[in-house]
């Protein structure tokens, strides 16, 4: 059938703000579903409150609508652009959940528009897990034995067949949120009661446990002619029990016969077809029974997953791309291979590779969390590499994590080696944890037997013999180390090396077991050919020529795709998300290669995360899917011999190599790496400073405790302590005194060993701009200036932030913040983007920090201003000038457009929700209106934050900020709130002549504030902290308030900037909404 | 992991060196590749791959070893095993024995380590083409007399394989009270005896030289033509038997070479693939339903549709390259396909047609 043409109009859904559980892979998803729709001609609206993604650049749909993605906002977009059609499958669990409110509200009815590729009764088939269970019973498949309990009773009655483990997990639940594993009776009613808390509907299913089962997904496509191909198959090597988002997975399966594959292939088409899902991809998961082989199905996913951005991305074949085409009418075999191009998509793709993920945690920013992983998703990224064995795959996938790893063997600072864990053994091999992988490979290096291993962790033997493979070459390596090497390599040598290498071991590796600087190890193969070769990414296992130069290393014999004699320019991606380096990075790269071919070269783009569009094959000229390390650049710079090198759009990932590719002869394009040293580097920055005669706060170094105290003293409190080169404020923290002092001295020396400690006054009450900049290497434009709302001492990549400046700011320190910036730009010869952090306070200007690259910003200023300052600044870094690129003033932004953050306390039970300088924000969306407050109440609503109209505020601030909470209490008291606060603060709001009554704190007796926030009694509450007395009874405040939706601000500037929210929502009719490609009225 | 050296070598000189698996020795046989991820178990013993030296592309094989259910006939029917890797060990709740177990007990060499991808894009640009795997012969000085060992066996073309792959004797399978059908064993793998049964036929299997005569007169419902190793276009004798089958009336229903002898028995020619179809994901559409099929696949060897007489017709389409996948013939009980509907490994997408079959049978007896 070819496509409908009974559609016009099709409205997309995006995903929102990175929260844990749905990450980039959806930008990725909908970029492809924006840009075929377009190609087939329909008019494509879209709404995502994400301003980070490709996605919503104005680029990729008719209308824009950078909106928060709830019933009511998307109900007036609807009303306004009338789709025929509605696909609400490419957004994640956020779209399908939104499009079946808006079906049940009967907007979608009324207003004639279609759901594409799932129906509302499919969704909710595939998402109540009870409905699913009796659909799949019915349809003859197996599942784990389970009921839904709405109480407490209901739980134990379910459960007490099964014995204990049990599962437990809430129902409509983002990634799992709430749910569990119970090994006592204690531990089951805890998570049970939380699990309702969380659920929407107020319900947890109570499961038999598979814990230990081998675990599969299978990724399927269905077209309207009820042709199903299976893309991928994908094998959890930790088996069940770990959410697979928080498993290393590998692709394709490895454990199963082609029977058993076969027996799942046809259950996976069962269960398509019983939940209904007409076209497109669905993801099924299984768990297999490794000593009896039951087989049961255990969820599916009616619509594109993050697993098919993986699957996608490991076999080359598109999912939501062809998803989209399918849900307009296109048949499988209609449709050609994306990669091939000769032979059509409906055919199942063969791998002759291996595909592993693992993925990236950041436990360390939730110090009081638990790191044990369960069936609640924790992961904040990935990485994916391919090889030609699991061996090579895997240790390509180790060294690309990013945290510290340089391959198999582990750095004994992060992993203890075997003789000195503190904990029992087994205890590190069973319970997962991230770094279990490295324990296991600890415990076979220390004697123990593959089989010893399984018994204990239940890991499938078949990878723990390729462990045990790994383990034996190195070995045969230290073996080869201790007969010491020649001066020329020996046939002998080369042949372990070139085996060593095809086990994926890194030349880090091979340095540290044959004792030779790494250097030496890669000049010494490479004067024996042990060099990598790259493969193509296929889908048909070579059976047929492919023309799509998507490459992967490896150490074969033959190179499927060499270089095509344009010139070409090699941008170097961001690595896997984690906080503080996320989607912002991978746009800013997008853009960049974007920028590259239509300048006439060749773009290769070099990542190895799997979530992004950056990783699409699409996105750049010819792309590698390589670790970002020395080792991994070099090789693809040796085969491609590039013009040169883009490391500023990445982030920090790609800026420490800037130096070693220098040295190797590689031209950096764009601002030179000596000046971003310059920046880095204390010393020399404030030099500068000093040479530009620029204000800084007082600062220093410290190399132990006692200077640090010495230092401190001289400065003066209140301090800023920080080790040095951190991202995202790593261990940075307030100090106000000197009691602290010394513990915190000495926990960022231990953060980072070697390094000193930086220690800076810490402005109380100024706040803070974030300048965003374009430099040819002689001038500086500046693109937009940012406030943040809160004051200074929020990380600025959790602080809420508005563009333009709203108030507060004298023109003069404006005026002051421009000059500063081009100063510097110009003194550090910035050729492409610059970000600059600035205090201000009393009218003062102090420089906080200079970044010579792209920034966290960058997108948020680009949708801000219209203007695509990633793509400018590509232009720049290749020689143009801004006046060429013809950007010669600053952008002026219409309205205003205020960026909120998105943090995931939910997923890290306990801990404090309270911010600080480290950053624990995963994302971030934006607010776009003419008024202030009506931006903020956007922004608000789409981080989530549901500012009430009307009810009690409960106020309890420090004394600092009394006198401040005042206006803000009058305000909202003529809103109409009743006002409730603790005891010392209602005293000042008393004497101000405000109405308010007194509310306990948690310690002084019953009930209590939180007593009051279960009952429902306060529906807003603003508590700025006390200090340390009253800690433990503001956290028990601000996880109520997590827990029960309960705004709670914990600045009285956010605060000022809500009540301003909630009068502009007061006053007007609804939500307005304006795309982007509109200027706002 | 093995280290003992081992090396493939192709009719075009090229050498592959690895690692030895399997009995040692040396053999010859037509190099080709096969796509599928699982089901090496079902290939080794499948009959169709006698005299071939298996390419394997997938990376890991031999991962959840041999059992003692999934073969395909009795033994391993293939001349040589080749794979990027074979594990040492399996993990499996039914596996058996390891790849090299198999091979060794079965007298028959493998080989890993070797770069497949490179090895599958020569035979992709050139064709298939014969080739040794040998653990014996490796030195240098001996490769041109080697070479010139590989150039005096005998090619694919014109190979009459399928005369000695099946059975010798005939022997009986199915419910008993079933209707009765009589298949020809070109080769035939297990699991078609299998969906035959379980479509509820019943009937004997006779070996592929099994006259005319004998057939119609064990009075049965239909006829069955075999999968089967090596060149239709050398097995006159067996074409002519179809011929007489044909004019009975009965259905007959053909797989893999019993669809190639089917359109030579109707006077269609066959021609060999350049490097054959041999993977569990080869797209085939129905072309009388327009739905697509993922199939099994495994020939070297394809029917030209041009050459159907009048009164057959193609039903079945190759979407990878538009070759000939089935016919049937109008208005008549017969029918064939060229991809391998039984699976095993593969697929269970195409199992209507043993249905079909099967109910052609019972309509008429």
């Amino acid at each position: 059938m070819p496509k409908r043409s009974d559609l016009k109009t099709i409205l997309v859904l995006g995903s929102g703000p990175i929260v844990i559980g749905q990450a980039c892979e959806f930008d990725y998803s909908g970029t492809q579903a924006c840009r075929v729709l377009r190609r087939e001609g329909y008019r494509v609206v879209l709404v995502n409150s994400n301003p980070a993604t490709i996605m919503t650049d104005p680029e990729f749909a008719d209308a824009t609508y950078v909106e928060p993605l709830e019933l009511e906002t998307v109900s007036r977009v609807i009303e306004r652009e009338r789709p025929d059609a509605l696909l609400p499958t490419v957004g994640g669990q956020t779209a399908l959940n939104l499009a079946i409110a808006l079906e049940e509200a009967g907007i979608l009815k009324r207003l004639g528009v279609e759901l594409l590729g799932a129906s509302a009764a499919s969704v909710r088939l595939g998402e109540d897990r009870l409905l699913f269970k009796e659909a799949m019973v019915k349809a003859g498949l197996s599942v784990l034995r389970s009921g839904l309990a709405r109480s407490l009773e209901d739980a134990r009655r379910i459960a007490q067949p099964f014995g204990f483990p049990v599962i437990v997990r809430p129902s409509f639940t983002l990634g799992g949120t709430g749910g569990g594993i119970a090994f006592n009776a204690e531990d089951f009613e805890g998570i049970v009661k939380r699990g309702r808390e969380l659920s929407p509907v107020h319900e947890v299913l109570v499961e038999e446990s598979a814990l230990g089962w081998k675990e599969f997904e299978l990724e399927v496509m269905r077209d309207a002619a009820d042709t199903c191909v299976i893309v991928c198959s994908i094998e959890n090597v930790d088996p069940m029990g770990v959410h697979t988002g928080d498993s290393i997975t590998v692709a394709p399966q490895m454990t199963l016969s082609d029977v058993e594959y076969q027996a799942m292939r046809d259950d996976a088409k069962t269960v398509i077809r019983t939940v209904g899902v007409a076209t497109g991809g669905s993801n099924i998961q299984f768990a297999v029974h490794p000593g009896t082989g039951r087989r049961v199905v255990i969820e599916m996913n009616p619509r594109v997953s993050r697993s098919s951005a993986l699957a996608s991305k490991a076999t080359g074949f598109p999912i939501a791309k062809i998803a989209a085409l399918l849900a307009i009418g296109y048949r499988l075999d209609e449709l050609p291979n994306d990669i091939t191009k000769k032979t059509p998509a409906s055919f199942e793709p063969s791998l002759d590779y291996v595909v592993v993920k693992i993925p990236r945690f950041n436990f360390e920013k939730f110090p009081s969390a638990t790191s044990v992983l369960g069936v609640q998703m924790k992961s904040v990224g990935e990485v994916m590499a391919l090889g030609r064995t699991f061996h090579e795959a895997f240790g390509k996938a180790l060294r690309s994590l990013e945290n510290g790893q340089t391959g198999w063997l582990p750095q004994p600072a992060l992993v203890p080696a075997w003789p000195s864990v503190p904990m029992p053994r087994a205890e590190l091999l069973r319970v997962p944890r991230p770094d279990r992988i490295f324990h296991v490979m600890n415990a076979l290096r220390a004697g123990a037997t593959p089989e010893d291993v399984h018994d204990i962790s239940a890991i499938d033997r078949w990878f723990l013999d390729r462990f045990a493979e790994v383990v034996e070459m190195e070995r045969t390596l230290r073996d080869l180390a201790k007969a010491g090497l020649g001066a020329e390599p020996s046939p002998s040598e080369t042949a372990t090396v070139r085996r060593a290498k095809r086990l994926g071991f890194s030349d880090a590796d091979l340095s540290r077991l044959l004792n030779e600087p790494e250097e030496v190890v890669r000049q010494r193969r490479q004067e024996a050919g042990v060099d990598p070769v790259f493969s193509q990414v296929d889908t048909c296992a070579a059976e047929f020529p492919s023309s799509t130069p998507y490459l992967y290393s490896c150490f074969e014999t033959e190179d499927d795709a060499p270089p095509s004699g344009k010139e070409t320019i090699i941008v170097l991606g961001s690595g896997p998300n984690r906080i503080g380096q996320g989607l912002e990075f991978d746009y800013c790269c997008v853009h960049a290669a974007k920028a590259l071919s239509e300048a006439g070269y060749e773009s290769i783009m070099v990542n190895c995360n799997p979530e992004t569009v950056s990783t699409d094959y699409d996105t750049s000229d010819r792309l590698y899917f390589e670790p970002l390390t020395f080792e991994d650049v070099l090789a693809v710079v040796r085969k491609e011999k590039p013009h040169g090198v883009l490391v500023q759009f990445g982030g920090q990932t790609p800026l420490k190599l800037a130096h070693p590719l220098q040295r190797a002869g590689v031209r950096i394009l764009g601002t030179p790496p000596e000046a971003i040293d310059t920046a880095e580097d204390r010393e020399r920055f404030g030099a500068l400073l000093r040479k530009l005669d620029l204000a800084a706060p007082p600062w220093s170094t410290a190399r132990d405790v006692s200077e640090g105290v010495k230092e401190a003293r001289r400065i003066g409190f209140p301090l800023l302590v920080r080790p040095s080169y951190v991202l995202g404020g790593r261990a940075m923290r307030i100090v106000y005194e000197e009691s602290e002092l010394e513990k915190v001295l000495a926990e960022a020396l231990e953060a980072f060993p070697g390094r000193p400690v930086l220690i800076d006054q810490f402005l109380e009450d100024a706040f803070e701009l974030d300048v965003d900049a374009l430099g040819d290497g002689t001038s500086i434009v500046i693109a937009g200036i940012m406030q943040h709302i809160e004051e200074a001492g929020i990380h600025s990549g959790d602080s809420y932030a508005v563009i333009p400046p709203y108030r507060k700011v004298p023109r003069e320190a404006l005026g002051a913040v421009r000059a500063a910036t081009k100063k510097l730009g110009e003194a550090l010869g910035v050729t492409g983007l610059m970000n600059v952090q600035f205090a201000i306070r009393d009218g003062n200007v102090f420089v906080l920090e200079v970044n010579p690259r792209a920034s966290r910003t960058v997108p948020f200023v680009s949708k801000a201003t219209g203007v695509p300052l990633a793509r400018l600044a590509a232009r720049l870094c290749l020689g143009e000038s801004l006046e060429s690129i013809g950007l010669t003033g600053e952008p002026v932004a219409s309205g205003f457009s205020i960026k909120a953050p998105v943090f995931p306390f939910r997923k890290f039970e306990g801990t404090d929700t309270l911010l600080g300088p480290e950053m624990r924000s995963t994302g971030e969306v934006m607010g776009r209106d003419r008024s202030f407050g009506a931006a903020f109440q956007k922004a608000a609503l789409g981080a989530g934050i549901r500012l009430p109209l009307t009810g009690t505020a409960f106020l309890s601030v420090h004394d600092g900020d009394k006198p401040a909470l005042v206006p803000v209490a009058r305000e909202l008291s003529h809103l109409g709130f009743a006002l409730t606060a603790s005891l010392g603060t209602a005293r000042s709001l008393k004497a101000a002549g405000l109405p308010v009554d007194v509310t306990f704190k948690v310690n002084e007796g019953r009930p209590n504030v939180v007593d009051r926030m279960i009952n429902g009694e306060i529906q807003l509450v603003v508590n700025t902290p006390l200090g340390r007395d009253s800690f433990f009874d503001e956290l028990a405040i601000r996880r109520t308030a997590l827990e029960r939706d309960i705004p709670c601000l914990t600045t009285l500037s956010a605060a000022a900037a809500a009540v301003e929210a909630i009068k502009e929502s007061a006053s007007a009719s609804g939500p307005s909404v304006h795309p982007l490609q509109e200027a706002l009225p | 992991m093995s280290h003992q050296p081992a090396v493939l070598m192709l009719e075009d000189g090229r050498v592959f060196p690895g690692f030895a698996h399997g009995a040692p020795g040396t053999a010859f046989g037509e190099v080709v590749f096969n796509t599928a991820m699982a089901g090496y178990q079902e290939t080794l013993t499948d009959p169709s791959y006698r005299g071939q030296i298996v390419v394997m592309t997938a990376s890991h094989v031999g991962n959840y070893g041999l059992n003692d259910e999934d073969g395909e006939s009795d033994r391993i029917q293939v001349a040589a095993f080749c794979a990027r890797h074979f594990p040492a060990r399996f993990s499996n709740q039914r596996g058996r024995r390891t790849i090299h177990a198999a091979l060794h007990a079965a007298g028959i060499p493998g080989i890993d380590g070797i770069d497949t991808r490179a090895l599958v894009r020569h035979l992709r640009s050139l064709g298939a083409m014969r080739g040794v795997v040998t653990t014996e012969l490796l030195s240098e000085d001996g490769k041109e007399e080697l070479r010139g060992r590989i150039l005096e066996q005998p090619e694919m073309t014109g190979a009459a394989l399928a005369l000695a792959a099946g059975t010798s004797r005939p022997y009986d399978f199915g419910p008993s009270g079933a209707p009765r059908i009589a298949a020809i064993d070109y080769g035939i793998k297990k699991n078609i005896v299998r969906r035959l049964s379980a479509h509820g036929l019943s009937g004997t299997v006779f070996p592929a030289a099994v006259s005319a005569d004998q057939l119609k007169a064990g009075g049965f419902s239909g006829y069955f033509l075999s999968n089967g190793p090596g060149d239709p276009a050398a097995l006159p004798q067996c074409v002519a038997v179809i011929q007489e089958l044909l004019e009975t009336g009965k259905p007959i229903f053909g797989i893999c070479l019993g669809h190639q002898l089917l359109g030579l028995a109707l006077g269609a020619r066959t021609f060999k693939l350049k490097f054959g179809h041999r993977g569990v994901n080869h797209p085939v559409r129905d072309l009388v339903t327009g739905t697509v099929a993922i199939t099994s696949q495994n020939h070297g060897f394809a029917v030209d549709p041009a050459t159907l007489p009048p009164g057959a017709r193609m039903t079945h389409l190759n979407l990878n390259d538009e070759t000939c996948e089935g016919f049937r013939l109008d208005g008549r009980p017969v029918f064939a396909v060229q991809y391998h509907p039984e699976s095993a490994p593969g697929p269970h997408d195409s199992d209507a047609l043993f249905a079909e079959f099967a109910g052609l049978v019972a309509a008429g007896s």
